[in-house]
């Protein structure tokens, strides 16, 4: 177990690299010099002779590329222009908004899509499972910033329930985690009611059956438990999808967390932020999936990860 | 006897209807495609829209309105006085033709990879299966944005942006099919007849990912969509003079309270073009399956 958790890890370290690598080419070939941004226009050229030594950009490009990882390692990248201070210090100012929101999100997503697979694969082919597959195709489908502002439209606007942008109360909280869940409940939902179909044929079920059960017994009493171990590994798996929905969630929602974060520093060119912030989430969901990994072979014994056995 | 007969024919009638509804309902998600592409194709040749054209006298018209023009409408008018309809015709057009590019270059990309990652094995899958790694390590939608802010404005960009990541599942479909291609007999003959390993993967492993990946294009189609009208929605990557869903849809948010059908009714448009492509997909891939993996 040990082994596989190292081998894992190097991996892991590994594509962190990669990550920090991939971002630095897309920042460097892409048009329009740091130097230029920061001093403006009207900057004389011993002004920018200046700051280009003391960013270090007058250097051969691999010197650079080094001098960037190495301070990667140690979540250094720069000062954000627009903020002034450490860029990574503003992105972890940011994460908790974007954490309250996605586990809101997941706690929606995990009960309503639970209940609404077992409804369906407990009785696959009645109406209700059609009903609910077919709800979840269109969940699924729906861009998610339209249906968050369908949901303003609605409960805020029309209704004047709850309140439209901001944060602060758990008012607040209400729409954008739902609008971020609604997908994520469809796949949820999907899977469940597969892997309850799945498990409603297994022998022991017949065996729970026939000793007199009621069928709402078989399924929440021996289905159920069964039939959970796939779920818990998409809430580790969907992260990174979790997380890209909140990019665009928190913009309709004016949610100060990082996706509104990112979007903000790439549409002012603050790359310091830009590489800190996707740094910082693929790191985030390369350890969720490492998790997931590592707890679907532990709640399932037949599952054993590949150098264990 | 008769009335047996008659009870067991009716019967029958009834099951061939409900397998007839079922053939025709199987159909409109084609029905509907063929009219997105229709109104995206022909549309914009029929209604006139200047994207920078501002009519104060027309604005935030509700849908059904006679303009000052004397024309009707019909989707109501934004902030500034521009057709809603016209938006939502000429969008279909950017989003269609944004759609099929990605899926073009991300297809022909991932099949490349995929089958050449499948077929030799050893070193070019291993890089093949880190690079993944490393590009999954994103949310899709987040590198999309970096590369597409990055870069200068224009449609050529958000292509590249959104090949970036959707390339990725049809190198892992064609992989396990060159994966399962490459054990057969005929695949061994070609290589012991010295067929050069180019026309192998041509002519005797890339035929055979058909299937999967058209399934799979038209599920990725339909994302790729999404994603372009998510990025435009940010105010990120086409264009200002683009015409997209996503711009109007954001646009509209501002006008909530007094004008919902700029927001509205793209979306509609929008939501149903993803659906029926979604049921489209399903039954390809019900069909054709999507090779080995997974």
């Amino acid at each position: 177990m040990i082994r596989v958790v190292v081998k894992r890890l190097l991996i892991g370290v590994l594509v962190m690299w990669g990550a920090a690598s991939l971002i630095f080419v897309i920042v460097r070939v892409a048009p329009g010099d740091p130097v230029s941004i920061l001093l403006g226009p009207d900057a004389g050229q011993d002004q920018i002779d200046q700051l280009t030594a003391s960013l270090g950009l007058d250097r051969p490009m691999f010197a650079q590329y080094l001098s960037y990882l190495g301070h990667a390692v140690r979540f250094d990248f720069g000062d954000s222009y627009l903020f002034g201070r450490p860029a990574m210090a503003e992105v972890l100012e940011r994460l908790p908004a974007t954490a309250e929101l996605m586990l809101a999100s997941t706690l929606i997503a995990v009960v309503v899509g639970l209940a609404l697979g077992l409804l369906a694969g407990g009785r696959p082919g009645t109406a209700v499972d059609r009903v609910v597959s077919a709800s979840t195709i269109a969940l699924q489908s729906f861009p998610t910033f339209w249906v968050g502002i369908m949901l303003i439209l609605i409960f805020a606007l029309a209704l004047r329930l709850l309140p439209s942008a901001g944060s602060g109360t758990p008012a607040h909280l209400v729409l954008p985690a739902v609008t971020l869940a609604l997908p994520f409940t469809a796949i949820v939902a999907r899977l469940t009611r597969t892997s309850v179909a799945d498990t409603m044929r297994e022998p022991y079920i017949q065996t729970a059956r026939s000793k007199g059960l009621t069928e709402r017994q078989v399924l929440l009493g021996h289905a159920l438990r069964n039939s959970l171990i796939p779920v818990v590994t998409i809430v580790g798996l969907h992260m990174g999808g979790l997380m890209g929905g909140a990019v665009i969630v928190e913009n309709v929602f004016a949610w100060p967390g990082l996706g509104s974060l990112v979007v903000d520093s790439v549409s002012n060119r603050d790359y310091q932020v830009v590489q800190a912030a996707t740094f910082l989430i693929a790191g985030i969901v390369m350890l969720f999936n490492l998790v997931a990994d590592l707890v679907y072979s532990q709640l399932d014994p037949r599952i054993r990860l590949e150098g264990t056995s | 006897m008769s009335v047996l007969v008659d009870a067991r024919s009716g019967q029958q009638v009834a099951a061939r209807r409900a397998h007839a509804t079922r053939r025709w309902l199987g159909r409109i998600p084609y029905v509907v495609l063929a009219l997105y592409a229709v109104i995206g194709g022909v549309g914009p040749l029929l209604i006139d829209y200047d994207p920078v054209h501002v009519s104060l006298d027309d604005r935030l018209l509700r849908p059904g309105s006679h303009l000052s023009t004397g024309a009707t409408a019909w989707f109501g008018t934004d902030g500034v006085g521009r057709d809603v309809l016209a938006q939502v015709v000429y969008g279909a057009r950017t989003s269609v033709l944004i759609g099929v590019c990605t899926v073009a270059v991300s297809c022909l990309v991932g099949v490349a990879i995929g089958t050449v990652a499948g077929y030799f094995r050893g070193w070019p899958d291993m890089v093949l299966a880190r690079g993944i790694d490393i590009l999954l390590a994103f949310p899709a939608i987040l590198l999309t944005i970096v590369i597409a802010g990055a870069f200068e404005r224009s449609v050529l960009v958000v292509v590249v942006a959104l090949s970036a990541t959707a390339w990725i599942s049809f190198a892992r479909v064609t992989r396990s099919v060159a994966l399962s291609i490459r054990e057969r007999a005929w695949v061994d003959a070609a290589r012991v007849l010295g067929v050069r390993p180019v026309s192998i993967l041509l002519r005797h492993i890339v035929p055979f990912t058909a299937g999967p990946v058209v399934a799979l294009a038209t599920l990725e189609f339909a994302l790729v969509v999404l994603a372009e009208a998510g990025l435009s929605f940010l105010g990120i990557g086409l264009p200002n003079s683009a015409v997209s869903w996503g711009q109007t849809i954001a646009n509209g948010k501002q006008y909530l309270e007094s004008a919902w059908w700029i927001s509205a009714l793209p979306g509609i448009a929008l939501s149903l073009l993803i659906i029926n492509i979604g049921i489209l997909g399903d039954q390809l891939t019900a069909r054709y399956g999507r090779g080995h993996l997974r």
